[in-house]
């Protein structure tokens, strides 16, 4: 199964062509869109993804449903990248050392449990 | 534009029934609410019936026509699904309903049977009220999400976990007398901080738990409860919905709940009331930090103020404005699509004076529920007042 418009989104952050949805007010959003969620408008043009985020929360997950269940404790986090935010699974570090502020890249991973394409940020 | 009376409520006992059918549980809460109304099940115009993960639960869709066959009645019934909000959008319809002239009398509620599954399956049930392609497949579970707000909440405004730990505490201390909760025991704030992780910052006592339960309200028109000589003394006089994006990520701020403002500033508006008014309120506090950013975003406190509410003794029974008096989500127990229902009930019996708890608020006269879909995507608001 494919998810168009989200799957094509998730090969470029794999290329390092990350990209997001830009409207000409400036609204930043993520595919599938038709319109700026923020003020409805179809004009969208695809802006590179900045290199670096910023943490803005997280969690460690210590109780997690059938699909992350070989992954438990995993830490989820939501990072900015300019006008939009990125939630993703944090690789590549112990969860202690896991803080809001901290910069992070993102890059496409697979969940191993289910096989699927996901979202990884990673410390930078 | 009429007037919509509470004529009857009921519940079941929130808790643990694996062997128990939702339609058996439906029935019975929905056949005690039609007993404490009087009115006769014929007269009965429409069911409006909340379920979230029946489908997944019970492998049983198309609940609504089944639940209305269980009291009896073959009359129109539509399912309601917004999350967790599921059975306060089912009364906000039945409300609008009566309010329009087209029908008199609408049986409203819900129901959801969770413990026959696996911790794992109703965590993976729940979290499909998150965003599919950019929440679940990073791992958002329904503690999880919260627990993201939780941590921007703290990173903002400051608090920490042992001022969530005194929520807990409340809400279990509430639950106590309730003869419909799933807790009877006593917390303490140290057991609450020693208890296991589930999501950080949020551990065991800082979540509501799985569980099965009903409930219904019948609301009737002005002119029925006046024709019929009803002992209704309880009015839903406001009634309100907000909305936002699903995924966190798509909010412009991660510790404010827009989506609850919305729906209140439309509920005072038709009340006609100021949150200055409201003496009680049931809040959705399916985790403890979402009964603060509940009770900010009803305008009780400015943003960043309500992590100390319960610490300073203000939400609790014999504060100044008592938070969840029935034991909240949290020690009551939060079977999702019945949640809605059970807030309209539990406010009903507080204000008219059959509760447990109605001692601790014996000349209130306005009630408030807050119930909130998924992470507050989306949330049902509604004044109740007494004025007979
Ligand atoms: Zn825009």
């Amino acid at each position: 199964m494919t998810d168009a418009g989200y799957d094509e989104w998730l090969d470029a952050i794999g290329e390092g062509e990350g990209y997001y949805l830009e409207c000409p007010d400036g609204h930043g959003s993520l595919p599938p869109r038709r319109v700026c969620p923020e003020c409805a408008t179809p004009e969208l043009d695809r802006t590179p993804l900045p290199e670096s985020g910023t943490i803005e929360t997280f969690t460690v997950c210590h109780v997690a449903g059938p699909s992350f269940a070989d992954e438990q404790p995993y830490v989820t986090a939501i990072a900015e990248f300019g006008p939009v935010r990125l939630t993703g699974v944090v690789r590549g570090t112990d969860p202690e050392d896991v803080t809001v502020g901290a910069p992070v890249e993102v890059g496409k991973g697979t969940n191993e449990t289910t096989g699927e394409d996901m979202v990884v940020l990673r410390l930078r | 534009m009429t007037g919509v009376r509470v004529a009857g409520v009921g519940l079941t006992e929130f808790g643990r029934h694996p062997e128990r059918t939702g339609r058996d549980m439906f029935a019975e809460a929905a056949l005690a609410a039609r007993t404490d109304s009087s009115v006769p099940v014929e007269d009965v115009e429409e069911i409006n019936y909340g379920n979230f993960m029946g489908s997944l639960a019970e492998r049983q869709g198309h609940q609504a026509p089944l639940m209305a066959e269980m009291i009896g009645s073959r009359c129109s019934a539509t399912r309601y699904e917004e999350a967790c909000a599921s059975a306060g959008v089912a009364v906000r319809e039945a409300v609008r309903s009566i309010r329009s002239g087209e029908n008199d009398v609408v049986l409203a509620g819900g129901c959801e049977r969770m413990t026959n599954l696996s911790t794992a399956e109703v965590t993976e049930g729940l979290s499909t009220a998150a965003d599919d392609l950019y929440e679940i497949r990073a791992g958002v579970t329904f503690p999880g999400a919260y627990a993201l707000m939780a941590r921007a909440y703290f990173d903002r405004f400051g608090g920490g976990r042992e001022d969530l730990a005194h929520i807990a505490v409340k809400n279990h201390d509430n639950a106590m007398p309730n003869e419909y909760a799933q807790f009877h025991r006593e917390i303490t704030v140290e057991e609450a901080l020693d208890a296991p992780m589930v999501s950080e910052p949020l551990g065991l006592f800082d979540a509501c738990p799985v569980t099965d339960g009903a409930s219904a309200v019948v609301l009737v028109s002005e002119d029925y409860a006046d024709a019929n000589d009803l002992d209704a003394p309880v009015s839903v006089t406001g009634s309100g919905q907000g909305g936002d994006s699903l995924a966190l990520q798509n909010r412009h701020h991660l510790a404010v709940t827009p989506a609850t403002e919305r729906a209140a500033a439309e509920a005072y508006e038709d009340a006609g009331i100021s949150a200055d008014a409201v003496d009680l309120v049931e809040v959705h506090d399916c985790f403890t930090i979402a009964e603060v950013l509940a009770i900010e975003g009803l305008g009780f406190y400015e943003p960043g103020e309500g992590i100390g509410a319960a610490r300073r003794g203000e939400t609790t029974a014999t504060g100044e404005r008592p938070v969840n008096l029935s034991g909240g989500l949290k020690a009551k127990g939060h079977p999702v699509g019945a949640t809605g229902g059970s807030q309209i009930a539990e406010m009903t019996r507080l204000l008219r004076g059959d509760h447990p708890n109605s001692e601790y608020v014996e000349d209130a006269t306005v009630g408030v529920t807050h119930n909130a879909g998924g992470t507050v995507a989306s949330a049902a608001v509604h004044v109740l007042e007494v004025d007979r």
